[in-house]
């Protein structure tokens, strides 16, 4: 049953790039600009947990909703000060501009919360579940629980509020939304925050099966690879670029001699790139220029 | 008092000078048309006056109130709806939900009547009204459009050739729609087009313009019965001269 555990690890991991995946694509459809501080964000996330839910003390899930309204704050406080100022910048400057960010965050959160490892305090560390004799680690589920709820909710934000709408109306046709009234501007600004959340969560929901570190944004690369695989623009192709390379690394990671686990994710992404460059979900959104 | 006032206005794409000093106005519940040749420089005025491009030199006026250098979203809340040049519908948004991405800027929950309202003026999108906006033809995109703007409830439309690449009936079955709009839904209306003789018909004054200036202004009537305007953009009068035609044939293509 060992194929069952490895599967499972696999998703929780796919999960994890999944998410940053989708933060990472949701800015780049609204600005279209990359940003390589997505991975960053994450760090810095598991770490505004921690202090709120290691050193404040507060109830885990109490800590996990503030760290989503802090991140927002964050991400969209981003936006407003450091990256509007780059519209209409060369692509490349702006890029340069997300790797120093990611640079910059690395630097401080080490100064804030030390360059040594911690784990999130979390309620459901270290339990299993027995299913037909399957042991399931609790933390991996709740990876993957936690990752299906919160899709389920942006999805339902983007359908069905009338914010959300106007955040893809904008994503398409940036001019036609400005003459709708839609406030473009601020829309961004959101589209930041909600980007920085959402990686925020995939920090805490990888906090116990991850040690947290200033360097853990790293893992970000894998996750600009699950997005590109995925279908680069198309959020559900995020999510399961992710699941993909998640599996993919796990398995190869056991089965493949050492060393070919950690690279797994980068030979999909050839694969990928040579087979069906368009990704998974060949992406819709051709924007007009 | 006009409901628009556009200022000696001068607009320039970078150093290009694309409007140089061009001044109109627009009385509530009026239709005043904007005609001249592709590359005259009437999409550049109506994107100054909805606030998308920033006049170097002059201003505008809305309802009293100077707009010159607010941005779209803000000069949309004040009630200017734009029906874009090639209609710029959200491709990916099915009819209804571009419907009400144009109410957007309006502090209400249910928009049922003002939907009801535009699928009365057009029935082809009522049909239509799940399917993606990129899959309409160009007709029904071009009502789509002009339906977003509506939803704003909006007291000056700026419409930029809404004739443009339709089919004769269809084109004149937005030029009856849009006459309908002006006394029903009690707006004042900007129309930009090339199709001169759609305009002069339904509008009540008329300017043309030729490389960024306007060169000749006057009521409607009074345009239609001028020689230039049979000539150029009438295509009426026919002169022997072949070279003199051709050139009149190219200021109207498309
Ligand atoms: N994006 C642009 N960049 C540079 N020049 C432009 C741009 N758009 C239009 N122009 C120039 O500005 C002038 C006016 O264009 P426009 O307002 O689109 O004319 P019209 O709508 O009457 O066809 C034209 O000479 C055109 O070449
Ligand atoms: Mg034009």
């Amino acid at each position: 049953m060992e194929v069952f555990q490895l599967l499972l690890s696999g998703l929780s991991q796919g999960c994890v790039y999944g998410l940053i995946a989708l933060g990472f694509v949701m800015i780049y459809k609204a600005t279209e600009m990359l940003n390589f501080a997505q991975g960053d964000m994450m760090m810095l996330g598991a770490f505004v947990a921690i202090t709120f839910v290691n050193l404040a003390g507060l109830p885990f899930f109490v800590g996990f909703l503030i760290t989503l309204v802090v991140m927002v704050g964050f991400g969209m406080g981003l936006e407003r000060t450091v990256i509007r100022p780059m519209i209409g910048e060369p692509p490349f400057a702006v890029l340069m501009l997300t790797i120093g960010l990611g640079f910059i965050l690395r630097a401080v959160a080490g100064a804030i919360w030390g360059s040594g490892p911690r784990t999130l305090d979390v309620p459901f560390a270290g339990s299993v579940l027995e299913v037909g004799g399957v042991v399931l680690g609790y933390e991996n589920l709740v990876v993957i629980g936690g990752t299906a709820l919160l899709c389920i909710a942006l999805w339902a934000f983007f359908r069905y509020s009338r914010i959300g709408v106007a955040m893809q109306a904008a994503s398409q046709n940036q001019l036609a939304a400005y003459y709708c009234g839609v406030p473009v501007k601020r829309v961004t600004s959101l589209v930041w925050g909600i980007s920085a959340a959402i990686s925020a969560a995939a920090g805490v929901l990888v906090a116990p099966v991850m040690l947290i570190d200033p360097m853990m944004g790293f893992l970000g690369i894998k996750a600009f690879a699950a997005a590109i695989v995925g279908g680069f623009g198309s959020l559900p192709g995020a999510i399961v670029g992710g699941l993909l390379i998640g599996v993919v690394e796990q398995f190869a990671g056991l089965y493949l001699p050492a060393g070919l686990g950690e690279v797994s994710a980068f030979v999909i992404l050839l694969v990928m790139l040579m087979a069906r460059p368009q990704g998974i979900f060949a992406s819709m959104q051709q924007k007009k220029v | 008092m006009a409901l628009l006032t556009v200022r000696n206005v001068e607009t320039y794409y970078g150093p290009i000078m694309a409007i140089r000093g061009v001044s109109l106005e627009v009385d509530d519940g009026g239709i005043v048309t904007v005609l001249g040749a592709n590359g005259a420089g009437k999409t550049t005025v109506l994107k100054t006056v909805c606030g998308a491009m920033d006049p170097r030199k002059g201003a505008v006026d809305f309802d009293g109130r100077d707009i010159t250098g607010l941005d779209p979203d803000r000069v949309a809340q004040l009630g200017v709806g734009h029906v874009p040049e090639g209609r710029e519908v959200f491709p990916f948004l099915t009819v209804e939900e571009n419907l009400v991405v144009g109410a957007f800027s309006r502090k209400r929950a249910d928009f049922s009547d003002d939907l009801e309202m535009v699928y009365g003026y057009f029935p082809a999108l009522a049909d239509r009204r799940k399917q993606p906006g990129g899959f309409l033809s160009g007709g029904e995109q071009q009502m789509l459009a002009i339906g977003r703007a509506l939803m704003l409830r909006p007291r000056l439309m700026l419409l930029d050739e809404p004739s443009l690449g339709l089919a004769p009936t269809l084109a004149r079955e937005i030029a009856g729609i849009v006459a309908r709009l002006r006394s029903e839904q009690r707006m004042a209306i900007l129309l930009v087009e090339q199709n001169a003789r759609m305009a002069l018909d339904i509008s009540d004054y008329g300017y043309v313009m030729e490389t960024g200036r306007i060169v000749m202004e006057d009521t409607c009537e009074r345009l239609k019965n001028a020689t230039d305007i049979q000539e150029f953009y009438l295509g009426m009068k026919d002169r022997g001269v072949r070279g003199r035609r051709r050139w009149k044939q190219r200021k109207t293509w498309r």
